[in-house]
């Protein structure tokens, strides 16, 4: 077998082990899920139809506030999941076994493609629990099997740029306490963008950051697709800064795991 | 022809130096190890017994030194390394979600091992290593002595042919630490070549064919345990008296004595011979001396570093190094 192929079958042997470890720990998925679907339950039917009143175009009711806010409760709950993902890897840092991985000839990076793609499984898996609550409770997405798959694909993009940030997070952190707070700050930022309500109701230096954060694009996109509002440049945009995001956060990655190698 | 082959070294080690910031952990060591045999590294925590196991199983690099390991180049043919080497750490190194079976599975996979192969091995392992029912259970239910089973079964999924075990059996009771012992010398059997850390002089006497003793990073001495045992002057036979009247009496008796007059105790050189121990008791017995007890004592950690440094190995202890 040449090289290439060893990496991909350690990784797939590493993915199986992150597999079984999703399923041995069911109540980190369970807390990932639930926390989103928490949050969503309390936005819709606490605030619900407080907010649906503020929204542009005369305002709106609790259904509308439902399908203003499902956007941003599908990227919420991937920094939840990120965050999970922290934790996994910190956990895995504090074990011997991760040296037992390093004295053996297997592709030293199979670890981490094995944390990172087991995530995004656990991630895509979260997200479609939030997507089904909330058709239940009454989103009405207007979006075409092509702009489905989109969504989809938008998703696992800004998944994947940020389970590879949360697994450098894991790696520089020294304890697990640790890495689970590290990430904190993503799960702020969709309240700090177009997530949970317009940006313009916000004060000037606030609605600057709202607008060029990162996850605005992303939001903007995934609404785009799914309920027909415009746009414009922000599905390249967030492609951009999930390209950015994914390879700074590797090569952040890659560094901090050799960095505790040689420890 | 014949000759050659058993003095192959797996290990050699020439100048090799080592420092985490300002502290110097291993300083110009020098060793060889040869091919089938049970080489022994024994010092206190801190002496840097891990971090040489570290360094010769890839994990951290050296600073200075030339070192072959398994017939590779250690920094530049790393993977060569690997491919030849099974390492069980002082630190469990099982997947505590995992079962045990899963865990020998995942070596398994990770040694490209066809699904035959690796059930093959598997099953293997499973009952050598006395693992049974537990095999389907998660780690993190195992014992200690179990867990380190386990590690140590994992790490021969690959067959490897050089082991590294870096204290197997610190922290465990004395019957899972004969067990090990056992296992042990069940791989030496099959020609398998280990390299060996402990703490324990006599885990050290029972299976090492040579030893070498490392303080502050530096081998102070080396050979087989015979050579050193003979040099190390701690055993001694420990007689105590019921008064000080008997006391005194085996004091004149016995001319070279270490005498302690508050616990009423007499320390007498003896390597632990039952020769020289009956001829104590009967020097004793003509003197009509009444012994109250009597106790012996093999030579441990502490008298080998009297012995070659001057200062027990408690002194040596300077926070080991990871």
């Amino acid at each position: 077998m040449t090289s290439l192929a060893y990496t991909l079958t350690d990784s797939a042997t590493m993915l199986r082990r992150q597999i079984r470890h999703i399923q041995r720990y069911p109540s980190l998925t369970a807390m990932l899920i639930g926390l989103p679907v928490v949050l969503m339950l309390l936005f819709v039917y606490v605030f619900g139809a407080t907010l649906g009143a503020g929204l542009p175009g005369g305002g709106g009711d609790r259904g509308a506030y439902l399908n203003y806010l499902v956007p941003g409760m599908l990227l919420f709950s991937v920094t939840g999941a990120a965050q999970g993902t922290a934790i996994s890897v910190a956990m895995d840092m504090t074990e011997g076994i991760v040296d037992r991985f390093r004295t053996m000839a297997i592709s030293r990076a199979s670890l981490l493609t094995g944390h990172v793609l087991g995530s995004l499984v656990q991630t895509m898996l979260c997200i479609a629990v939030v997507l089904a609550i909330s058709l239940a409770i009454g989103f009405r997405p207007s979006a075409t099997p092509l702009e489905w798959l989109a969504v989809a694909g938008v998703l696992a993009a800004i998944a994947f740029a940020l389970i590879w940030l949360s697994v450098a997070l894991g790696l520089v952190s020294d304890s697990v306490e640790t890495a689970s707070n590290l990430p904190m700050f993503l799960t702020l930022l969709p309240f700090l963008g177009s997530g949970f309500v317009p940006t313009d109701t916000m004060p000037a230096g606030l609605r600057w950051f709202a607008d060029y954060q990162p996850f605005t694009p992303v939001i903007e996109t995934l609404r785009g697709l799914l309920l027909g509002s415009g746009i414009g440049n922000s599905a390249l945009l967030a492609l951009a800064w999930c390209a950015v995001i994914s390879l700074m956060s590797y090569l952040w990655a890659k560094r901090a795991f050799h960095r505790r190698a040689a420890r | 022809m014949a000759v050659t082959t058993a003095t192959r070294p797996a290990i050699s080690v020439s100048g090799l130096r080592k420092t985490f910031g300002d502290k110097v952990v291993l300083d110009g060591i020098d060793l060889m190890v040869s091919e089938g045999t049970v080489f022994s590294l024994l010092g206190p925590n801190g002496a840097g017994k891990t971090t040489m196991v570290r360094i010769l199983s890839t994990l951290v690099p050296a600073d200075d030194g030339s070192i072959r390991v398994a017939g590779h180049d250690l920094a530049r043919e790393p993977d060569g390394v690997r491919a030849a080497i099974g390492v069980t750490g002082q630190f469990s190194a099982v997947d505590n979600l995992l079962t045990g079976e899963e865990n020998l599975k995942l070596m398994a996979d990770l040694h490209h091992l066809g699904r035959t192969e690796g059930r093959r091995r598997i099953a293997r392992l499973t009952e050598r290593f006395d693992l049974g029912e537990m095999a389907r259970k998660p780690a993190s239910v195992y014992s200690g002595g179990m867990r380190r089973r386990l590690d140590l079964a994992m790490t021969l999924v690959g067959e490897p042919r050089l082991i590294f075990l870096d204290e197997p059996t610190t922290g465990l009771d004395p019957r899972s630490r004969h067990a090990m012992w056992q296992i042990i010398r069940g791989l030496v059997a099959e020609g398998v070549t280990v390299f060996l850390t402990t703490q324990y002089l006599d885990e050290a006497d029972q299976l090492a064919d040579r030893i070498a003793v490392l303080d502050h990073g530096r081998i102070v001495v080396e050979g087989t345990p015979d050579e050193l045992k003979r040099r190390i002057p701690g055993g001694h036979i420990l007689l105590r008296f019921a008064d000080t009247t008997a006391l005194h009496a085996a004091a004149r008796t016995l001319a070279v004595a270490q005498r302690d007059d508050d616990a009423l105790t007499l320390q007498v050189a003896s390597g632990g011979d039952v020769r020289s121990l009956r001829a104590l008791l009967d020097r004793l017995d003509d003197a009509q001396v009444e012994v109250d007890h009597l106790s012996i004592h093999t030579p441990d950690l502490d008298d080998v570093f009297f012995a070659f440094t001057g200062t027990p190995a408690s002194a040596a202890i300077t926070g080991e190094h990871r």
